[in-house]
């Protein structure tokens, strides 16, 4: 890593303040919270930034709690690790916090951030995707106020997000559940465990008392620059009696709703054909599977 | 002591003080051969800045022993089973392998290999460190008394 000035700022508005400054500047600032992907960037000199604000030591940005009415609110220094064994995030959705624990290595878990993980906007991640399919909303706080904002409309291309100068993201909300509310997250793995993920469907699902899809929501990871939610798909199955050709009709159109990159994890062609396959078991699983609770893959 | 903003944990340990049993073997977090314990908890110390441990307790390969005379369970168990080959990756194995017992005082099979999946060995001796890590949590936390290598009974 090449020298550059540390800023510890103890309070969100003191890390807005200095972040403010820095950019006025026209400083390289770049804020730091696990520090795992910065680091790395650093170090491989892909990123050289002049000043860092690592926000550690800022304890309201810490912390996972329920929220009245059955939501969670997720700060953004939450670790995976402390996602996936937190009794908030068990109590709110299993298969969310399993999503945690499918993210690299416990090793990593315990340092990476979610805030962290959103921000550097990996498209092959993990929680993204089971976020957007739980309707997550994230909150990005600025000195002159805060907005918030679907999951899905922060990404907006690989490791590009809408997050404006002077902005920091402050929360992740998730919206109560509604009851009988079924989900979960596939990890297509052809080769190690603590891979990305090839391509990666999370979903969610609701019956209603005659059989009938009453909601779906659908998203991908690794299949695009961004996590892709299936809206398509979801319209195509909404109000539908689940058969298995019902399913196969609507999966069948998601090789022509991604754009995944070809790499060492498959070609585009091949990840098209599985990001279809997987959308389809992980809809066939969620139909089956009453109590929607499923065995770790 | 006061250490630059921009060092990263593994050239504070190895470079600065000394502690070369952390390995840096990729440099980005994969191979688990710098796996150090940051108050219990196991991190890479090549994608940890070396600020981050300001008030922390950090714990490396070196201090896991209780004195020159003993090992712990695991230290002598990977001696007993050949849990290792060239020995590179051991000193990162046997940390990620203390939390996870700590974690896990009687871990599954699965539970191990799960665990250990992030600390890779390039001799692929990865039954005999499995091995290791299931007869160490049989042989509790007691620390055993150091002996010369190659002169003992098999287990």
């Amino acid at each position: 890593m090449k020298p550059f000035q540390l800023h510890q700022p103890a309070t969100q508005a003191e890390a807005l303040a200095l972040l403010a400054e820095c950019q006025q500047r026209g400083d390289d600032v770049h804020l730091m919270a696990g520090g795992t992907s910065l680091v790395l960037l650093m170090n491989l000199g892909l990123l050289q930034a002049t000043h860092i604000i690592a926000l550690r030591n800022i304890s309201e940005l810490h912390g996972i709690q329920s929220t009245p009415g059955g939501g969670l609110a997720i700060r953004p220094l939450a670790t995976h690790r402390e996602l996936e064994l937190s009794p908030a995030v068990q109590a709110y959705c299993p298969a969310l916090a399993e999503t945690f624990g499918h993210v690299a290595t416990v090793r990593i878990r315990n340092q990476a951030t979610l805030g962290g993980n959103l921000a550097h906007a990996d498209p092959a991640q993990d929680p993204p995707p089971m976020l957007i399919a739980l309707d997550a909303q994230i909150v990005l706080t600025s000195q002159t106020g805060e907005r918030s904002l679907p999951l899905e409309q922060f990404f907006v291309d690989y490791l590009t997000t809408t997050l404006q100068p002077g902005e920091l993201l402050t929360e992740i909300r998730l919206p109560p559940l509604p009851a009988g509310t079924r989900a979960t997250y596939q990890k297509f793995l052809p080769r190690t465990q603590d891979d990305y993920a090839t391509v990666s469907v999370a979903a969610t699902l609701r019956v209603d008392a005659d059989g009938r899809c009453a909601d779906v929501r659908v998203a991908l990871g690794g299949a695009a620059g961004t996590p892709v939610h299936l809206r398509e798909v979801e319209d195509a199955l909404r109000g539908e009696k689940l058969t298995d050709q019902r399913i196969a009709d609507a999966a069948a159109r998601v090789p022509e709703l991604v754009d995944p990159p070809d790499d060492a994890r498959g070609s585009a062609t091949y990840k098209r054909r599985m990001a279809r396959v997987w959308t389809a078991r992980a809809l066939h699983d969620l139909r089956d599977q009453p109590n929607g609770a499923l065995p770790t893959p | 002591m006061t250490v630059a903003a921009h060092v990263r944990l593994i050239d504070l340990l190895r470079d600065d003080l000394g502690l070369t049993g952390t390995k840096e073997g990729c440099g980005v977090g994969v191979c688990g051969a710098c796996s150090v314990l940051v108050d219990g908890q196991l991190m890479s110390a090549c994608l940890m800045p070396a600020f981050f441990i300001d008030g922390t307790t950090v714990l490396t390969i070196e201090g896991l022993a209780p004195d020159a005379d003993h090992l712990t369970p695991l230290q002598d168990a990977f001696i007993r089973h050949g849990g290792f080959q060239c020995g590179i990756c051991t000193p990162g194995q046997i940390v990620a392998a203390t939390a996870l017992l700590d974690a896990h005082p009687r871990p599954t099979t699965e539970q191990v290999r799960r665990w250990m999946m992030g600390n890779l060995c390039r001799c692929t001796g990865y039954y005999k460190i499995v091995e290791s890590i299931l007869a160490a949590a049989e042989s509790g936390t007691t620390a055993v008394v150091r002996q010369p290598v190659g002169i003992r009974a098999a287990p």
